[in-house]
């Protein structure tokens, strides 16, 4: 447990001094507030708009934007020590390959989560700022879309080890993780919705979409956020599709915790076996 | 626990290479030299030592450990140096330190005055990305001795180091080996482990060819002692010892069978023309290794 949380530590300390968590948080907290002062710019009118409308921009970002920057630590975290040398020296130490594993994850999650945190909560100081008022659910909602986005982080930053665990070298790394980034978040929704239309619910049913959204965890956010909450899901456009799917928030949580574990728990393995 | 690391019948292959064949030695505490070309398989041999590659054939073991195994309390008490040992460039020496101390499970405090013992006092609070080759080396030094190891694995540990800092790296060996510790250095600067290293194992392409002290290895190697003697007159010395070699400033060198040095030694000292200066030259190390690759050549 200690060995993992000094690894943690060091990657925390490592963030911070190469300058990853100031321009993590910088450019999630300048996105959050043009969202928040700018997003009805197209309706013609400029000015901060309800917390609701602000979950939903945030959510729709963070889709896009999340998974890029998860990636973009974690790629490099085993293939990159590798290639500079530094993995054969930690590895001289008594620690097991899992341990650097789990360490290298927690630092990760908690710079990002930390990025999350400040860069959204700065949105909502700044609509409480104005005098907006906000009633508990939009604030239960906001909550939970910050701990669903750094869920999301979580999923690609295990998403980007195992990648990191397999790839030869540091190029490939990045490439994979790129492909992954384009498939699951612009591709699968696209193919998807393609999928939809050709088939007007002749062949794939109610459940058949379901276990599609599960298996893409940028689909399982977008659930939990956009459609998770009536009143947010109102702004969203997916009540309709709320409405017609039976996937709890409970379901949902999981299929996140399970896309999390299970490529961190393929990472591990890999990584244990390689020889360097 | 009788040996602090033991290898038997140790193979490894990468693909159709055989980096290491059918090695096998026990070592015991003092200094060993582990000495051989580029690509004798000495730095693979210290990979499977620690466990970040496993043996096709044989065992390891390490402090009564199996490191392929994927044991790894033994690495508590052990110190490892790379050949090339990076770090990362955004933390101090300081930094780096203390983390590597904090994982071995070692009091921060004490293992910071490594700094001082390798010459980095004054530059612990620079970023590592600043230090040159030797600093880094230096470091690299400080790290693998953090809380007194058992078993120290140096891998090239004196490429970069300046002549001074040469010395007292190899002062700490020997303290280190006089308490008992067991230490493999690799290296190519053979002069340099001569009178250093207690046993001497020669590699050549993957296998061992030699293991025993220096004077062993001379034993069994048989190669000539050097005489280089200058007389009064300047001349080439008596009957007896051949023509000679010129070898500057006078003096000239001839060469003896090991089991006649005593007595060529009497008779010139004895003689009716004792030379003006004597030098006795045994063979060095760089001479056995390469008397034990041409045996390995010639018998191939």
């Amino acid at each position: 447990m200690t060995t993992i949380a000094i690894m943690a530590g060091k990657e925390i300390q490592e963030g911070l001094r190469n300058r990853w968590v100031l321009a993590t948080t910088l450019l999630m907290a300048g996105l959050a507030l043009a969202l928040t002062f700018l997003g009805s710019a197209p309706t013609g009118s400029v000015g901060v708009r309800a917390l609701d409308v602000v979950i939903v921009s945030l959510s729709s970002l963070t889709i896009f934007l999340l998974p890029l920057i998860a990636l973009l630590i974690s790629h490099d975290a085993i293939v990159g020590e590798m290639e500079r040398g530094t993995m054969l020296l930690l590895l001289s130490y008594p620690v097991a390959r899992w341990q650097v594993v789990l360490g290298k994850f927690f630092g990760h999650l908690a710079i990002l989560a930390f990025a999350t945190l400040l860069g959204y909560g700065a949105a909502a100081v700044a609509l409480l700022a104005t005098g907006a008022a906000i009633d508990a659910a939009s604030w239960i909602a906001f909550a939970a879309m910050i701990a669903s986005s750094v869920a999301l982080g979580a999923v690609f930053i295990a998403l980007g080890y195992l990648v990191s665990a397999l790839a030869g070298n540091r190029g490939t790394a990045a490439g994979v993780c790129i492909g992954i980034w384009l498939a699951l978040v612009l591709i699968y929704d696209m193919a998807l919705l393609g999928l939809l239309v050709v088939d007007q619910g002749r062949v794939i049913s109610g459940a058949a979409l379901d276990t599609l959204l599960l298996l893409n965890p940028t689909d399982v956010y977008r659930l939990v956020n956009l459609a998770g909450f009536a009143n947010v899901s109102a702004f969203s456009g997916m009540a309709g599709l709320a409405g017609g799917a039976a996937l709890g928030p409970t379901t949902l949580v999981a299929a996140l915790a399970l896309w999390t574990v299970l490529p961190l728990g393929l990472a591990s393995l890999s990584f244990s076996r390689r020889e360097l | 626990m009788k040996h602090a690391i033991a290898l038997s019948g140790v193979t490894k292959r990468f693909g159709a290479v055989e980096a290491v064949r059918d090695v096998s030695f026990a070592l015991s505490p003092g200094a060993v030299a582990l000495v051989g070309h580029n690509g004798a398989g000495k730095t693979t041999m210290m990979k499977m030592m620690l466990g970040l590659i496993r043996p096709t054939q044989g065992t390891v073991s390490v402090l009564g450990e199996n490191p392929a195994a994927g044991q790894f309390q033994a690495r508590r008490r052990l110190g490892y140096l790379p050949e090339n040992v990076s770090f990362n460039a955004a933390l101090t020496g300081r930094e780096t330190l203390a983390f590597y101390a904090r994982l071995k499970g070692e009091p921060v405090r004490q293992s910071l005055d490594l700094l001082d013992k390798v010459g980095l006092g004054a530059a612990a609070s620079r970023r590592v990305g600043t230090y040159s080759k030797g600093m880094r080396q230096r470091l690299g030094l400080a790290q693998a001795l953090i809380g007194q190891p058992a078993v120290l694995l140096l891998d090239e540990p004196t490429t970069g180091l300046d002549p001074a800092l040469r010395l007292s790296f190899y002062e700490i060996v020997r303290e280190l080996a006089a308490g008992g510790a067991t230490v493999l250095l690799s290296s190519h600067a053979l002069s340099e482990l001569e009178e250093r290293a207690e046993r001497v194992i020669i590699m050549d392409r993957g296998r061992m060819v030699a293991d025993g002290s220096l004077d062993e290895l001379r034993r069994i190697a048989r190669l000539p002692v050097r005489l280089r003697m200058r007389t009064a007159d300047g001349q080439p010395a008596a009957a007896g010892l051949g023509p000679g070699r010129p070898a500057g400033d006078g003096a000239f060198e001839y060469e003896v069978q090991p089991e006649r040095k005593m007595e060529t030694l009497g008779s010139l000292l004895c003689g009716g023309c004792p030379p003006a200066d004597l030098d006795v030259i045994p063979p060095s190390l760089d001479e056995l290794y390469a008397h034990f690759l041409r045996e390995r050549q010639s018998a191939a």
